[in-house]
């Protein structure tokens, strides 16, 4: 232990401990502006460089950085001196004084950690007039990098190379000129971003942030020829209360369906009934690729990777593409949704495919992007016309003056909007791995699970790993979540280190409660963890849990599909991946 | 079996091979011949003679006879009198300045007579090329003393009393870091040669690597034994080209006589070096931005603790030491330390290089005794002022120091000294001005080296400099507010608190000394919009004479604006709307009328 004074208090913290902590311990607060930690997830982002928090330690020539200065014995400190404020004043208004001052109109505005900041020390005017930095504004189908406003916190850098391992941003050019950057300064579509987002989730200003959908999304609704349907992914039930003022993982499932009513959508369904279907075509397929194992045909590729997340697709088809063949090739539940909506549902309902816009509300930016996929749509026309984040969503309905809070809760419209348990664990690390395995236990032993939940599978470590008994066969599970994480189980699979059945992959941390469309966290993962637990509080709430027995997707298969895994299920709802290595090569 | 009687050695340093030094290699070579006297004279290209002013050196052994700004076309001359007859080629000689006399040997020669010079020992004397040459001249002898007769303790123990300090710029106790880095465990460490020399000006580093590497090599392996590390590495910037090829010899050399490798002198232990290679950024010479650097990794400083004693280079403790200080080393274990602390002041011991340079008689690299005074340094080595000009300043320790004035004239030049001054050590540049230089310019132009190689990873370097650069840029235009200063003292206190890393911490000394030491002349340029030295362009008009001019019309024949009217054999005018202050009128008129204003 050490024992230090902070602002007179004295404090007493374990070695090691960050002069920042210390004071926090203290109930002292020093601002930060660059420092960054998502506590529990293993990112921690203290480049000491804004230096926003210094502080003053007598005996030093100069001021410290509370941020990255580690406590020591007898150390007196003072954060709020004559010395300190003017300091951290001067500070911020240097970082003004190279930053554009169009608050009203920023994608950030009251998110927006500087201006916080700003508002905090009272700045009202900004001392310096000099040179501006202006940049190429870069727009991908899912971010905006929109770099004037960059303030070299790193914390997007960071989070793409050392959670991510993406490795598309790095700083460039050095002092007044210096950046975060792809490489080469090319366009994020050429580089090896794979639309995750998480900088956008991180960035405490406006220099990154989502490409916003909601005007093309409200000329379609107010357009009377199209009829424009909603498809709602399970982690945006748990976040999108935030926004208006709600408990993080307040479950908000029915009101959203009653909001998006009162915004003009024409029908309200749920992407949760396309992750059954999802359940039903993966898990066919896992358990047909188990069974050709176990019959001894070695060129079956074991484990069965998931698809559904889209930041995966894309990292897969960037850095393994000599493993192309060994993801499912279902489609993600957003693009089965949008393929069934444009073909049964159409046909049943006499519409069009050209008039008919499907629109999803997404925890996720990736998902913009993979909408826009080639594949995924029919003679130019889109399967999945808009993605909207959850943010967006929010914004749009307070744009309509309307409050998630003052709706009573209404049901999904049936059929495409019937779900299960299964469907709605889809947001959550895990959650579709257990979603499939109670599926697939009952196909494989043919006998009734006796407990659904399979809570060897949940949690939010970044790597985890559980055997589950299939009546007598073990089945090897694994399940990454965060880019890094993925990377690492993959290599150790490539290597034929170990062998894993089916492996789940969510790109973002916690899975997709933790995407980048959601409400901004903060770097509060006590957040994540909310949205987490609610994930499975609805699971639980819900009277059937497992894919199969929900009453539309049989309906589904026996009027349309025919059986999971058959031809029009690989037609409408299979897909096949590209190597995308040529964008990038990284050297761990 | 033919004796040589005479040696030439010739200055083969990158300033005199730029001014043909290799072709009065060759001539010599090639008159030599001729003569047949191939076998009795021998040519040596060595390292730097250090007095560059006066370069292509050409020192002729055993008479030490010193010729100056030698040309390709003197060396006939110089064979056929000197080697050939035994007569010494006058005019080749340095011309003393004060009693206008010839002096033949350089230990004469004021520009030498105050130097003492221990990391140049063997600058000038050997072939850089031939480690016999460095051998003779106990080369490697330190290296062998420590192997057989010392433990890594005592050699720590020995660098920490001699009271060498880093010559980096820091100035932090050798002895003391190379003893952080024995203590800490691990099975790899490394010793790192910082050859990063980034002070605009400064060639200290470069002289010693192309003149004597042997002496940072033996040095380095003699660390490597102290803190247990197996491997070197020399991060050198790729501007250094005959510092790289003659390290590349050296080490090839070193590894050939079994002084680097496996079983060094017979002993077990092991050392080897190997070059990286940066691309000449400034702040890669701050010692975590290197290891970064030389790691793959982009040149950026990070926050210390930990200190590359615990974790640099690759995550193993590493210690870095600058090119000079690792040159002091092997004669410290020598000579003892007892004889290299008696050299120098009471905190800083043995000497320093300093790259000579601006509005002075003699430029080059000079060793002097710290605690030399500035004085000395300036009127007895440097030869005074050019032209008989007034001293204005001196600037120190380069983009990170600051400007001492005529009352610092006769401080005692040691780390802690000029740091109480106002400047630094610094890696060892020492800019020279009169009064014709506009203080305001000289702390804008330190800046904006500072801005052009700040890494951009902090926002007080990063925004702030350039900040203080645009308020300075105001001023020198005439445009500067008193507030402009307030605000440029505050910023400048502010960047000195706040900015991360060595680089930013001092880059605004050249703006606080100069406030400080030159107040009059920032108040002159903002009130009066004036500037004394006739530096700052828009602060300045030229003017003619009426009375003296005598309407020849020269003045505006040569105006590339036509700035310039008037009647023939009438006085002229100068419109100061098209004047660009190019000064050719000035330059041109011969009768003294133009004058600046």
């Amino acid at each position: 232990m050490v024992k230090l004074t902070i602002d007179n208090k004295p404090v007493e913290v374990a070695e090691g401990t960050t002069i920042l902590k210390a004071a926090r311990q203290a109930g002292i607060h020093i601002p930060t502006l660059c420092y960054f930690e998502l506590a529990g997830m293993n990112f921690e982002n203290k480049p000491g460089g804004c230096r926003v928090c210094v502080v003053e330690v007598a005996g030093r020539r100069n001021l410290a950085p509370a941020c990255a200065t580690d406590c020591m014995e007898g150390m007196v400190v003072f954060t709020h001196s004559q010395r300190v404020i003017n300091a951290r004043r001067t500070v911020v208004e240097l970082i003004l004084s190279d930053h554009p001052t169009d608050c009203l109109t920023c994608a950030k505005s009251g998110q927006c950690e500087l201006q916080k900041l700003a508002q905090n020390l009272g700045i009202r005017e900004i001392p310096f007039k000099g040179e501006q930095s202006t940049y190429r504004m870069d727009m991908s189908p899912s971010i905006i990098r929109d770099v004037d406003k960059c303030i070299m916190c790193r914390r997007c850098e960071n989070i793409c190379n050392n959670i991510q391992s993406v490795g598309a941003l790095s700083a460039v050019n050095r002092g007044f000129q210096a950046v975060v950057a792809t490489a080469f300064e090319q366009d994020m579509v050429d580089s090896p971003c794979t639309m995750c987002g998480q900088c956008v989730q991180v960035c405490p200003v406006g220099a990154l942030s989502e490409v916003d959908d909601t005007r093309n999304v409200m000329a379609a609704i107010n357009n009377p020829k199209k009829t424009v349907i909603v498809q709602t992914a399970p982690a945006v039930r748990v976040a999108i209360g935030e926004e208006f003022g709600l408990e993080p993982g307040t479950i908000v499932t029915g009101q959203l369906a009653a909001v998006l009513r009162r915004l003009g959508f024409d029908y309200v369904f749920d992407t949760d009934f396309a992750a059954d279907l999802t359940i039903m075509e993966e898990g066919t397929e896992l358990l047909g690729r188990i069974s050709k194992f176990m019959q001894g045909d070695k060129s079956v590729r074991l484990p069965i990777l998931t698809s559904c997340c889209p930041g995966w697709v894309n990292f897969f088809e960037h850095n393994f593409p000599d493993m192309l063949d060994v993801p499912s090739t279902a489609k993600s539940p957003q693009q089965m949704f949008g393929a069934i909506a444009k073909s049964y549902w159409a046909e049943k309902m006499g519409i069009n495919r050209e008039d008919l816009i499907v629109v999803s509300i997404m925890p996720c930016l990736a998902k913009k992007f993979e909408c826009k996929r080639e594949e995924f749509s029919v003679n130019g026309n889109p399967d999945v016309d808009y993605v909207l984040s959850t943010r967006e969503l929010a914004r749009l309905i307070k744009q309509f003056n309307l409050d998630i809070k003052d709706m009573s809760c209404e049901d999904y419209d049936d059929p495409l909007g019937e779900s299960t348990g299964a469907a709605v664990i889809f947001g959550a690390t895990g959650g579709v791995i257990e979603a499939a395995t109670r599926t697939a236990y009952e196909v494989f032993t043919g006998k009734t699970l006796e407990k659904v939940d399979f809570t060897e599978l949940r949690g939010l470590e970044g790597i985890r790993e559980a055997w589950v008994d299939f009546n007598g066969t073990p089945i090897h599970i694994g399940i990454a979540h965060g880019l890094k994480n993925a990377r690492t189980l993959l290599e150790r699979i490539r290597e034929g280190k170990e062998q894993f059945h089916a492996i789940e992959v969510m790109a973002c941390p916690g899975g997709c409660i933790g995407g980048a469309g959601q409400p901004y966290h903060h770097g509060n993962s006590s957040i994540l963890k909310k949205r987490y637990d609610a994930i499975y509080r609805e699971d639980a709430n819900k009277a059937i849990r497992k894919s199969h027995e929900n009453p539309s997707i049989q309906k589904l298969y026996a009027e349309f599909l025919g059986e999971p895994c058959g031809h029009k299920s690989h037609e409408l709802l299979h897909t096949h991946y590209f190597d995308k290595s040529d964008y990038v090569e990284i050297a761990e | 079996m033919t004796k040589i009687k005479t040696h030439v050695l010739c200055c083969g340093g990158t300033g005199c091979k730029a001014s043909a030094g290799d072709e009065i290699i060759n001539n010599f070579n090639a008159i030599l011949k001729e003569k047949g006297l191939e076998n009795e004279v021998q040519v040596i290209r060595t390292g730097c003679f250090g007095f560059c002013e006066k370069g292509p050196i050409v020192k002729m052994l055993p008479d030490n006879t010193f010729y100056t700004q030698v040309k390709p076309s003197d060396v006939r001359k110089i064979v056929e009198e000197h080697i050939v007859k035994g007569r010494k080629v006058t005019d080749l000689l340095y011309l003393d300045p004060e009693n206008k006399q010839h002096v033949s040997d350089s230990k004469h020669m004021g520009f030498y007579k105050k130097q003492l010079r221990i990391a140049l020992r063997n600058c000038g004397f050997i072939n850089p090329e031939d480690i016999d040459e460095c051998i003779s001249r106990g080369g490697y002898e330190a290296l062998g003393k420590v192997l057989t007769e010392m433990t890594p303790e005592q050699v720590i123990d020995e660098v920490t009393r001699s009271g060498l300090r880093g010559r980096g710029g820091a100035g932090f106790p050798t002895g003391v870091k190379w003893g952080l880095c024995a203590k800490n465990k691990a099975d790899q460490k490394y010793v790192v040669c910082n050859a990063d020399e980034g002070d605009p000006g400064a060639f200290m580093d470069r002289s010693i690597m192309e003149g004597d590497p042997h002496s940072v090599i033996e040095a380095m392996a003699i660390c490597g034994y102290a803190i247990g590390a197996t491997k070197g590495l020399v991060y050198i910037r790729a501007e250094y080209p005959l510092a790289i090829h003659r390290l590349q010899v050296a080490i090839t050399q070193a590894r050939e006589y079994g002084l680097l490798g496996q079983g060094i002198l017979g002993t077990d232990f092991e050392f080897d070096i190997e070059l990286r290679y940066g691309a000449g950024a400034f702040v890669c010479g701050e010692e975590t931005a290197l290891i970064h650097s030389m790691e793959g990794q982009r040149g950026e400083p990070t926050f210390k603790p930990p200190f590359p004693a615990v974790s640099g280079y690759l995550g193993k403790p590493t210690n870095v030491n600058n090119v000079e200080t690792f040159a002091n080393i092997p004669i410290i274990i020598t000579k003892g330390a007892e004889w290299f602390s008696k050299i120098g002041s009471e905190k800083s011991k043995g000497t320093k290089v300093f790259a000579l340079a601006g509005q002075i008689n003699n430029v080059g690299l000079i060793e002097v005794p710290m605690g030399i005074t500035l004085r000395d340094i300036i009127y007895e080595i440097g030869g005074g002022i050019k032209n008989g000009r007034e001293f204005k300043a001196v600037q120190t320790g380069g983009p990170s120091g600051g400007c001492l004035t005529a009352k610092h004239l006769d401080t005692a030049i040691d780390y802690d000294n000029l740091v109480a001054a106002g400047s630094m050590m610094g890696s060892g540049g020492m800019v020279v001005m009169d009064e014709t230089s506009c203080m305001v310019a000289i702390a804008k132009f330190y800046l904006e080296f500072t801005c052009e190689e700040s890494c951009g990873k902090c926002s007080p370097c990063r925004i702030g400099n350039k900040r203080m650069l645009e308020i300075l840029d105001k001023i020198t235009k005439g445009n500067g507010t008193m507030h402009d200063l307030e605000e440029l003292r505050n910023l400048a206190t502010v960047i000195k608190d706040t900015a991360l890393c060595g680089l930013g911490q001092t880059s605004p000394n050249p703006v606080l000394s100069t406030l400080d030491n030159f107040w009059d002349e920032y108040v002159e340029h903002v009130v009066d919009k004036k500037c004394r030295a006739g530096v700052c362009k828009q602060l300045m008009h030229y003017e003619i004479d009426p009375v003296k001019c005598i309407g020849c019309g020269a003045c505006a024949r040569v105006c590339p604006q036509n700035a310039i009217s008037g009647e023939k054999k009438m006085a002229h005018y100068i419109d100061n709307l098209k004047c660009i202050k190019c000064g050719a009128c000035y330059e041109k008129c011969k009768f003294g009328a133009i004058s600046v204003k």
